[in-house]
């Protein structure tokens, strides 16, 4: 059946000192992927972790039915990744997926404008390749703590009508955050619409600035993950859809990352207390890998839950 | 090479195929994991426990990793139980697939009112699991799983809500004595039992100094917990070795699908293992065939409860 199959690696690559590549043939998911879904690897047969790692489709290289291979990117966090990074060509691995909703593309032809924070940019770059095959304009704002975590900037001047590079630390380009230079790209690159992938604060605040200047704006999330495929309710993400028919503002639902998502509306995600990082051990069973904690941001009256299940 | 064997088995009255279900919370309702795995080839699916109203569920991170398996503090995040009755069971009862339908609430009133409802709209569900390992509004929040009276409560209500279908109230390993409990639900009308929920567990993140999970302590799954479920299992069919049991707990392979049943489980209900491989269950159920065809075993009654004790 669908969304389960094996891949050969191809080959093992690294960008930079801190970024691993591998390269996948796996004509199944390379074939009908789009940007900002997702796939599960199994790292191995040890029972000691046991769950898969997912990761964002970074790269998508079709070759024709046969020999398509898609490329996922990641930094070691844990067992996971150490399992991965350690894989040569030929090896095989066990792949869920094309898996989740992606991004939307325009329907016309569109200035859109790409903001992506560390390793979190990865999706960015397949839907980049996608907007400019489809005739769209693409524009760029590449963010990071410190220059050595850049996800591949150097393809960004490629492939960016207007680029611009903001690390934390001003160990490249413009010293801040993305969203000091949000406004300004917005503006100069008339934008008509924002894809945004990275930490999760990161999320909130672009969001925040797209509301501001009525721009609407595309999330792919960041949430821990149990399955992938929807039943274990671990990845949710409160989610306030738009008015109802009735004209009611519509009830905070929880949403699967996994299966709703993980691209949502920006304007839609209940972005409140989503501040503080989950700890980098766990943070490997998100597909970017800085997913954050959400306080109890939606009322549970009545509802006294067990610890399990 | 013979006939196949024979793995069919029997739960107070309801009939399987295959030994292996789905088990509560790890499937959804059968129709997410469908794209992935022929429902056909499973034993049954225990669908996600439903509630009276809808609850939204707990604050995230709901799960970590642990070692050997994850603890999670989902809440029962569902839609209700009309919502099952309207929208899924009609897809399931399309589907070749066994259902049981797990329920939870948060006072024995509600746990009945579910019943009730599945009675008259129910159609399609071939036996009901009771999770009991729910906060009793009505005692502080006390688990009903944890204490014979409250838990012998909720079972007798269920029972008369629901005359008819097979009853099996799934126990907490988190008590002293789990066949003390199990012999009260028995009392009250269970006509089996499902042996185990999760075991209750805490992770910290020493950076923040914070619990892993939002709700602070979870529930443990995965092949970390099977040893204390095959206890349960044993303890349980010891004392009580006419009734069926569906054993649950880190059952990941054959192997360890063939522990439970030797400890005296007439099923197995696979969970963590579907989200690693969703077509877990059909490879046990093909492993339990290779290895009774290995050993000349026609029929899977031969191994359950068949433990052998050292001299």
């Amino acid at each position: 059946m669908m969304r389960m199959s094996s891949g050969e690696i191809l080959s093992h690559k690294k960008y930079g000192d801190a970024f691993h590549s591998l390269t996948i043939v796996a004509p199944d998911i390379g074939e009908r992927v789009v940007p900002g879904q997702f796939i599960n690897v199994r790292c191995g047969r040890d029972r000691s972790f046991i769950l898969r790692r997912p990761f964002s489709v970074y790269r998508v290289h079709k070759r024709g039915g046969w020999a398509s291979t898609i490329e996922i990117v990641f930094d070691l966090r844990g067992p996971g990744t150490r399992y991965l990074s350690e894989l040569r060509s030929h090896s095989i691995v066990d792949l869920m997926g094309p898996l989740g909703r992606g991004f939307t593309l325009p329907k016309n032809r569109a200035h859109c404008l790409l903001v992506g924070g560390g390793i979190g940019a990865a999706p960015l770059f397949f839907l980049a390749d996608e907007l400019r095959n489809d005739g769209h304009r693409v524009d760029v704002i590449l963010g990071a703590r410190s220059s050595r975590l850049l996800l591949n900037p150097i393809d960004v001047r490629r492939l960016a009508s207007v680029y611009r590079i903001t690390t934390d630390d001003g160990t490249a380009g413009q010293k801040g955050r993305v969203t000091d230079a949000l406004s300004e790209m917005i503006d100069r690159c008339e934008s008509d619409v924002v894809y945004t992938c990275g930490p999760h604060p990161m999320l909130a605040a672009v969001a925040g600035v797209c509301a501001d200047k009525k721009v609407p704006v595309q999330v792919a999330v960041e949430e821990l993950m149990g399955c992938g495929f929807g039943v274990c309710m671990t990845c949710v993400i409160p989610v306030r859809p738009g008015k109802s028919r009735r004209g009611n503002a519509a009830e905070i639902s929880y949403q699967r990352s996994c299966t709703d998502g993980p691209v949502f509306n920006g304007a839609s995600v209940v972005w409140d207390g989503a501040t503080e990082i989950v700890s980098s051990g766990q943070s490997e069973l998100s597909p970017g890998g800085t997913p954050a904690r959400q306080g109890v941001v939606v009322d549970s009256t009545g509802e006294h839950a067990p610890p399990g299940n | 090479m013979g006939a196949s064997p024979d793995v069919s088995t029997t739960l107070a009255g309801l009939e399987l195929s295959a030994p292996v279900l789905a088990a509560s919370g790890t499937f959804g309702s059968g129709r997410e994991a469908a794209e992935l795995v022929d429902l056909s080839t499973l034993g049954g699916v225990i669908v996600k426990s439903m509630t009276l109203a809808p609850w939204k569920g707990k604050a995230t991170p709901r799960m970590c990793e642990t070692p050997s398996g994850m603890l999670n503090a989902i809440g029962i995040q569902n839609k209700g139980v009309d919502h099952f009755i309207a929208e899924e069971l009609p897809w399931l009862r399309k589907q070749d697939v066994t259902v049981i339908a797990s329920i939870a609430g948060n006072t024995v009133e509600e746990f009945v009112q579910v019943a009730g409802k599945l009675r008259t709209g129910g159609r399609g569900v071939a036996a009901i699991e009771i999770n009991i390992s729910c906060p009793n509004l009505e005692d502080r929040d006390n688990m009903f799983a944890h204490a014979t009276g409250p838990a012998a409560a909720v079972v007798a209500g269920v029972r008369k809500s629901i005359p008819k279908l097979p009853l099996f109230p799934k126990l907490s390993p988190n008590v002293t004595s789990i066949a003390e409990i199990a012999g009260a639900v028995l009392e009250a009308g269970a006509d089996g039992l499902s042996l185990i929920n999760t075991v209750f567990g805490m992770s910290i993140d020493v950076e923040t100094r914070r619990p892993q999970l939002a709700g602070g302590v979870g529930g443990l799954s995965g092949p970390a917990i099977r040893p204390i479920a095959v206890r349960a299992v044993h303890e349980v069919h010891t004392a009580f070795p006419e009734v069926p049991i569906i054993g649950q707990g880190g059952v990941a392979s054959a192997d360890d699908a063939l522990e439970m049943l030797v400890a005296g489980a007439s099923a197995i209900a696979v969970g963590t293992a579907n989200f690693v491989n969703p077509r877990s269950i059909p490879e046990i159920i093909e492993g339990l065939r290779a290895y009774m065809r290995a050993r000349g075993i026609d029929s899977l009654q031969d191994i359950i409860g068949s433990l052998k004790h050292h001299d």
